[in-house]
């Protein structure tokens, strides 16, 4: 194993072999989910694809037969429901997103709908929507699925842990890494010194620059792996970049100094009446809109690049009536280009920023107040 | 998406894109004036435009 | 915002949640606190390898101004042991001059002061044999004058004569 994981490129390589083999995995379909032509199906199928999904879809194709393929491998579902921890393949959904399969598993019923999954309640065989598309009969259950998401986030995990043992390994053996981990060096020297350092000040950065390290790397890399077409969206997951956005405030929130809670609570220097005023002002804006805004910045960015992504790809079907097939493809080709190059920018871009302001907010709870 | 949900996410936009101008702008002016501090002004730039941008989420989330 | 909560999967925020603290974990230990060690111990080499050369530097300069000053010292003494030398040299062949002045001026001095004394000796050597020769030639005189007249005469002549050529 220790053997193969010195060969990081080995791993990825056959990692990729493995997403990429079509025969291996395609499934076929009675046509449920059509080929997307018209206006309103593209974009349904970009909210849908902005959502977290339980199998692994790489593209859909009509074969000779006029059957609907999907390419793709199905992911375990790991749910939490009314009869404890149930487990099975998501390939047991067919696909659908919209209640039609019902799977039957450790006596209960589920549904997929929206990318979500349901339980039926007891004795229900199909489900039933209200007039808003509500199901009536059904409850969402506590989803711990290996979704997409998660399975990237294993994936970088595991990439970032190659890739950085591996720099660390060099070190033992050399002063100046060789290969990949000269790529590697100055990113981390970047974020130790234009991040880390400046912002939390030279005593204390060491202990919260291994945090700011890892953040940074999961979410550039996240960010850059939602622009391949592999279609993960994981950034753009309002849990994953909620749970980034609580580290920090946890990191934040138990590292503050006696000097941080008495600027927040009891700010010295203003005349006594405003204080309280003060620290309602100043507890709301450590405890919900620093998380906050760090969350949804993180989550609409990326969201947002890949809806118009998405969208300035779809002008070759939606305008082909208007512009002809070449004219549509290759205004589509030459927007979507740049804006996929912007989009790299922005990658790097929101990762800076939420290691930025993390490291911010953390150098702030830590900073020695001098005394008035 | 109602109409009134797209005037308030338009006025927003209006918002948050004067907000960035004169942001961005005063950057730059710094920037002009006193180019040794290139670095310094961009990160300060880059933090309130972040801190701007995320009211200016918070606000479009709000109305969806 | 009734979206985006239904969206908000739970199960997804855990699992987030759980891997993230894993990530964390292991990249801490296996990743971030070998690779930043070394980084700092890479930098201090650096810095100390900048410090040394930076004193290295300094004795270097030390070194110099030594040699500088010592060469200087080295240069003053030569300039002052030649001036010694020049002036003792001055020195000898004036009092060499000096002496040999004197030594002449003696030499000079007697040479005078002999030559006095023969001039003395001389002088009185003549006047001895003037005075012998005036008793012998009065001698003669009275002699001849005693025999002949004429004869006392012309030997008075000669003898006249004689003392002349003489």
């Amino acid at each position: 194993m220790t053997k193969i994981l010195r060969k990081p490129n080995l791993v990825l390589t056959a990692l990729f072999i493995f997403l990429l083999q079509p025969s291996l995995f395609a499934k076929s379909d009675e046509g449920h989910e059509g080929a997307v032509d018209t206006k309103d199906e593209v974009g349904e199928y970009i909210l849908h694809h902005i959502k977290d999904a339980h199998d692994f879809h790489l593209f859909s194709y009509t074969d000779s037969h006029g059957e609907r393929k999907h390419v793709g491998f199905p992911l375990p579902v790991i749910v939490w429901s009314s009869k404890g921890l149930t487990t099975f393949m998501s390939s047991k959904f067919h696909h659908d997103d919209s209640g039609h399969y019902i799977v039957e598993a450790n006596g209960t019923r589920f549904v997929k709908l929206h990318s979500k999954i349901y339980e039926l309640d007891e004795g229900a065989t199909t489900v039933s929507f209200d007039e808003e598309h509500h199901p009536t009969n059904a409850h969402k259950v506590l989803d711990f699925s290996i979704t997409k998401s998660v399975f990237g986030i294993l994936l970088v995990g595991l990439l970032m842990f190659i890739w950085f043992a591996g720099l660390a390994r060099q070190y033992k053996k050399k002063k100046i890494p060789t290969g990949f981990g000269r790529v590697l060096e100055p990113l981390v020297l970047y974020v130790r010194d234009e991040i880390a350092r400046p912002n939390i000040g030279e005593k204390r950065y060491r202990e919260f620059t291994g945090y700011l390290l890892t953040v940074f790397f999961f979410i550039w890399i996240l960010n850059l792996l939602g622009l391949t077409p592999l279609g993960f969206n994981v950034t753009g997951q309002l849990a994953v970049t909620a749970a980034l956005a609580i580290f920090t405030l946890i990191i934040y929130t138990f590292k503050g100094n006696k000097g941080y809670w008495g600027h927040m609570l009891w700010m010295p220097g203003v005349p006594y009446l405003i204080r309280p005023v003060l620290a309602i002002i100043e507890v709301a804006g450590a405890f919900l809109i620093k998380p906050f805004s760090l969350l949804v910045r993180l989550f609409a960015n990326i969201s947002a690049g890949h809806i118009v992504v998405m969208s300035l790809i779809a002008i070759m079907v939606t305008m082909k009536s208007e512009m002809g097939a070449v004219g549509a493809t290759s205004l589509s080709f030459v927007l979507s280009f740049f804006i996929t190059l912007i989009e790299v920018l922005v990658a790097f871009l929101q990762a800076y920023i939420f290691t930025m302001l993390s490291a911010l907010f953390i150098g702030m709870a830590v900073e020695e107040h001098d005394h008035h | 998406m109602t109409v009134p949900n797209l005037v308030g996410a338009g006025l927003i936009v209006i918002g948050a894109g004067i907000g960035l101008g004169k942001i961005g702008g005063s950057a730059m002016e710094g920037i002009a004036r006193q180019p040794e501090a290139t670095g310094k002004i961009q990160t300060a730039m880059i933090i309130i435009a972040a801190l701007l941008e995320g009211l200016a989420f918070g606000a479009l989330f709000l109305g969806k | 915002m009734e979206q985006l909560l239904n969206d908000f999967s739970p199960g997804l925020f855990v699992m987030q949640t759980v891997l993230l603290l894993g990530l964390i974990f292991l990249l801490v230990k296996f990743a971030w606190k070998p690779i930043l060690n070394s980084l700092e111990s890479r930098e201090k080499g650096i810095q100390d390898a900048l410090d040394a050369a930076e004193v290295a530097k300094k004795e270097m300069q030390n070194i110099t101004a030594d040699s500088e000053s010592l060469l200087k010292e080295a240069r003053a003494e030569r300039e002052s042991l030649l001036k010694e030398a020049r002036e003792l040299k001055e020195k000898i062949l004036a009092d060499a001059k000096e002496e040999a002045q004197k030594e002449g001026d003696k030499m000079i001095a007697k040479a005078q002061a002999s030559i006095e004394s023969e001039k003395k000796a001389a002088v009185a050597d003549i006047k001895a044999q003037v005075a012998t020769l005036s008793i012998d030639i009065a001698e003669k005189v009275i002699k001849d004058e005693l025999s002949n007249k004429s004869k006392q005469q012309k030997l008075v002549d000669d003898m006249l004569g004689d003392i002349k050529l003489n």
